[in-house]
């Protein structure tokens, strides 16, 4: 539960978004902070970072100085523009809030999601809201009331299962992978499980090897279930109100690291494509297929790579399944290469089956081998060095492309 | 090196003394409302449990052999009108006879996979569901045709389902151990142990849900979940951990236990450090009864009372009903591990004979109108199987639909391609 400032290194996205909904900026890291990156790659802003006026402004993009800026000067800056400035968790929460107004069988389940708020506040004053039955604490009983959620859902309502940590969903396994994932097919289609599985995993803050599993790769093989991971605030409530109205089982991958992202969103609603990929970057040289918090990984990365003259195209997939191969095979079509990063292990992964999708379809197109960056395949230890290494930093990255576009 | 020594349980000795040490004109059931009433029943303590021969406890029953003994009531005052008699009559021996019409079919190759049969406890199936309403659910195990029988499934489309047949009430897709209905609201049919007594308790919480939040109140109350399951399954977590969360919010649950005394080849008295079931509701706090469940009289007396608690928004009800398979644990169970003296007990009570027995002897139905149900039983079964000898095999289409409610860009289209490469795959619900 480690708040942690995080590097909103957003680039000009060119397609759907428009310009002012997104906080865009790059941070040009001063040389003592680049110099903290190559010791451990840690992630942290430094709020004195210089603001350079070089490559940024000369692409007309306005610049920030702080990443998670104090609420004073937010709403001195806050006013000429318009939407709202948030964190992510609140962005999740609005997404929930706004689901659970529209529809009232929509409804919360989970381990201190009432009256505790939830252990990342995404349901923080919901129970006062909606009543303690809409917002249900459950006993610590994953596997009974995720079928409870399975069950409910069978009956009428479209409940919100929560995982305190994704990993405890993996005492829900039998639930969700016999039940959630099968019983439209096993019943013949007679009985819909419109459930939305959410919670908060991947690699923490030393959180330790328990709490630190990313669960997208244990789920993917399910049939019958859908999985979407979001990273950016914007995404973030789209997906959740997406995943809400989706008639199918969705599980919403939320990573640890990422609940304090600011951003500046619509005020008007909307709500996003569960099985789109969001185009992060657009490039010509390599494609850089990412999710999640690697996709700030990639993006730290990109800045580099763009200074040694690369142009890497950076697509956050969003959709671990089914992969959106249409924005996928566009973007090889277009520039022959590929780069995964996950922050999966390495065996049976999401990065597995996207390079095996991709050879599957777009195999002509490809003029080198897919490159897949994951995790290391151990249990993530406590040490922050070791920790480091586990999971993929922006200097592999670097490297990675460099070999790929030789 | 053991902590403990280990008791060591002996084998139950199966006797007949058993069954006629009854108190004359005893209820049939025994509630235990609250721990505190619970200690007031003198049901023994656990020690003496120990001590004497364990098996389930048994309350009166409508034996064959003891014709001066009636189970409730005097032979003038039937507990039921002809009407119902008849009713729970007909159900059970649809029960019995499409099961054993199971039996051959699966030895002549038409159904495949492993089938449980249900015979012999037909009287809880029948004693239970008779008494909901169509808005009602049940929740089963694998042994679960007989459930949805009695619920209102057309025994053509169960039939058709365990051939595998387009036509079964889950287009052939679930088979033996998955019934399902929407229509008649039979949510499955599970094959892991367990596992559909979360759903089942989801099905309560959203009749709650439906009650308080949505305000969709009926006059007769809640809508009632039934969840049948077996003894083994009251070993497993899931069970324990439903009947905590089903006191806990009050849900309209009734967890139904079978207990048959075997989980294939374990005995109940084996697998269980406590083996009477019903103990296990007082300790969450629910009643816990138990119940003869050769008898269908006296279920259908003990799922009224739970039934009527549930929808008036009291809560959970566990009923442990004693029971007996007649066959083995499904069609590949060699069946070896059970006594012939505790079959042959079970088997002189056998719930139909029993049923008819006292339908006879209190002047509600004479011998050749039973007899004429019978016939008839039999003829809608001979149907059932000529309707699913009939019935087509699913086609190639049908093996990627319904993977999905929305199937929006999943799965390979007719071109083998992916079919989110479609553009317009966003757009819309693509055709599977």
């Amino acid at each position: 539960m480690a708040s942690l400032q995080m590097a909103a290194l957003l680039s000009a996205p060119s397609t759907p978004v428009p310009s002012d909904r997104v906080r865009v900026g790059s941070l040009r890291l001063s040389a003592s902070s680049s110099s903290a990156a190559r010791n451990g790659g840690a992630l942290v802003v430094r709020s004195e970072a210089k603001v350079s006026g070089g490559g940024a402004s000369a692409r007309g993009l306005s610049l920030i100085t702080h990443a998670v800026a104090e609420k004073a000067a937010a709403a001195s800056s806050a006013d000429s523009k318009p939407g709202h400035e948030l964190l992510l968790f609140e962005a999740l929460r609005e997404g929930l809030d706004e689901e659970m107004e529209r529809d009232p069988t929509v409804c919360v389940m989970g381990e201190d999601v009432g009256h505790y708020g939830g252990s990342y506040k995404v349901t923080k004053g919901l129970a006062t809201k909606y009543g303690d039955l809409r917002v249900l604490d459950t006993p610590i009983a994953e596997n009974s009331f995720t079928g409870m959620g399975i069950g409910s859902a069978m009956t009428g309502l479209r409940p919100v299962v929560e995982g305190m940590n994704m990993g405890f969903l993996l005492l829900a396994y039998n639930q969700i992978s016999n039940n959630c994932g099968m019983l439209h097919y096993t019943s013949g289609g007679q009985f819909k499980i419109p459930i939305v599985i959410r919670g908060p995993g991947g690699v923490g803050r030393q959180l330790g090897a328990e709490h630190s599993q990313r669960l997208e790769s244990y789920f993917q093989s399910i049939p019958g279930l859908q999985m979407v991971a979001c990273s950016t605030p914007y995404n973030a409530k789209g997906l959740m109100k997406a995943a809400i109205r989706s008639e199918n089982p969705v599980v919403l991958f939320e990573h640890v690291l990422l609940y304090n992202l600011k951003e500046r969103i619509p005020d008007e609603e909307y709500v996003l494509s569960l099985e789109e990929a969001e185009m992060v970057r657009p490039g010509e040289h390599v494609t850089i297929l990412t999710y999640s918090r690697m996709r700030y990984h990639v993006m730290q990365a990109a800045k580099t790579l763009v200074n040694k003259g690369y142009d890497p195209e950076v697509i956050d997939i969003r959709s671990l399944k089914p992969f959106d191969l249409y924005t996928i095979g566009n973007s090889i079509k277009k520039t022959h290469r590929v780069l995964i990063v996950e922050e999966c292990m390495r065996t049976g992964g999401i990065g597995a089956s996207l390079r095996s999708a991709i050879i599957d379809n777009f195999w002509d197109y490809l003029d080198a081998p897919i490159l897949c960056l994951s995790s290391q395949d151990v249990p993530t230890p406590y040490a922050g060095t070791l920790e480091n290494w586990t999971v993929v930093q922006p200097e592999q990255i670097v490297a990675a492309v460099e070999q790929l576009c030789k | 090196m053991a902590a403990f020594s280990a008791v060591k349980i002996p084998p139950p000795q199966f006797t007949t003394v058993r069954s006629s040490s009854q108190r004359p004109g005893s209820s049939p059931a025994h509630f235990a409302h609250s721990p505190s009433a619970f200690n007031s029943i003198s049901f023994g303590s656990a020690k003496s449990v120990r001590s004497r021969p364990l098996f389930a406890v048994s309350s009166d029953v409508v034996s064959s052999s003891d014709k001066t003994k009636p189970a409730s009531s005097s032979a003038s005052n039937p507990a039921v009108t002809r009407e119902v008699a008849l009713e729970l009559y007909e159900d059970m021996v649809l029960g019995r006879a499409f099961e054993d019409m199971c039996a051959q079919m699966y030895y002549r190759g038409k159904m495949f996979g492993f089938v449980h049969l249900y015979n012999g406890q037909e009287a809880v199936s029948t004693g239970f569901i008779k008494l909901l309403n169509q808005s009602d659910k049940v929740v089963s195990t694998y042994r679960d045709h007989v459930h949805a029988l009695s619920k209102g499934v057309p025994s053509r489309e169960v039939m058709a389902e365990l051939f595998g047949k387009a036509t079964g009430c889950c287009r052939g897709q679930g088979g033996s151990m998955h019934m399902f209905s929407a229509a008649h609201n039979v949510l499955g049919g599970f094959a892991f142990i367990g596992e559909g007594i979360p759903v089942a308790t989801g099905a309560a919480f959203s009749a709650k849900y439906h009650h308080e939040v949505l305000k969709q109140s009926k006059p007769e109350g809640l809508d009632v979940t039934l969840a049948f399951f077996g003894d083994g399954t009251c070993n497993n977590g899931q069970f324990f951990e439903c009947l905590n969360m089903a006191q806990l919010w009050k849900l309209p649950i009734i967890f139904v236990v079978e207990n048959n005394l075997w989980a294939i080849g374990m005995s109940h008295l084996r697998a269980t450090s406590d083996p009477e079931i019903w103990k296990k509701g007082p300790a969450f706090g629910m009643p816990g009864v138990h119940v003869d469940g050769m008898d269908v009289l006296k279920v259908r007396e003990v799922a009224q009372e739970a039934i009527a608690r549930a929808r008036r928004g009291e809560g959970p009800t566990l009923v442990e009903c004693e029971t007996y398979r007649f066959r083995g644990h499904s069609l590949a169970d060699p069946d070896e591990l059970r006594k012939p003296d505790e079959k042959a007990h079970y088997a002189a009570r056998d719930p139909i004979i029993a049923l008819k027995k006292y339908i006879i002897e209190h002047g509600l139905a004479s011998e050749s109108e039973l007899k004429s149900i019978d016939k008839k039983i039999d003829d809608v079964v001979e149907d059932a199987v000529e309707f699913a000898d009939s019935s087509p095999l699913p086609p190639r289409t049908q093996l990627l639909e319904n993977v999905f409610a929305d199937p929006k860009g999943f799965g390979i289209g007719p071109d083998g391609k992916y079919r989110c490469e479609d553009p317009l795959f966003t757009q819309g619900t693509a055709q599977v």
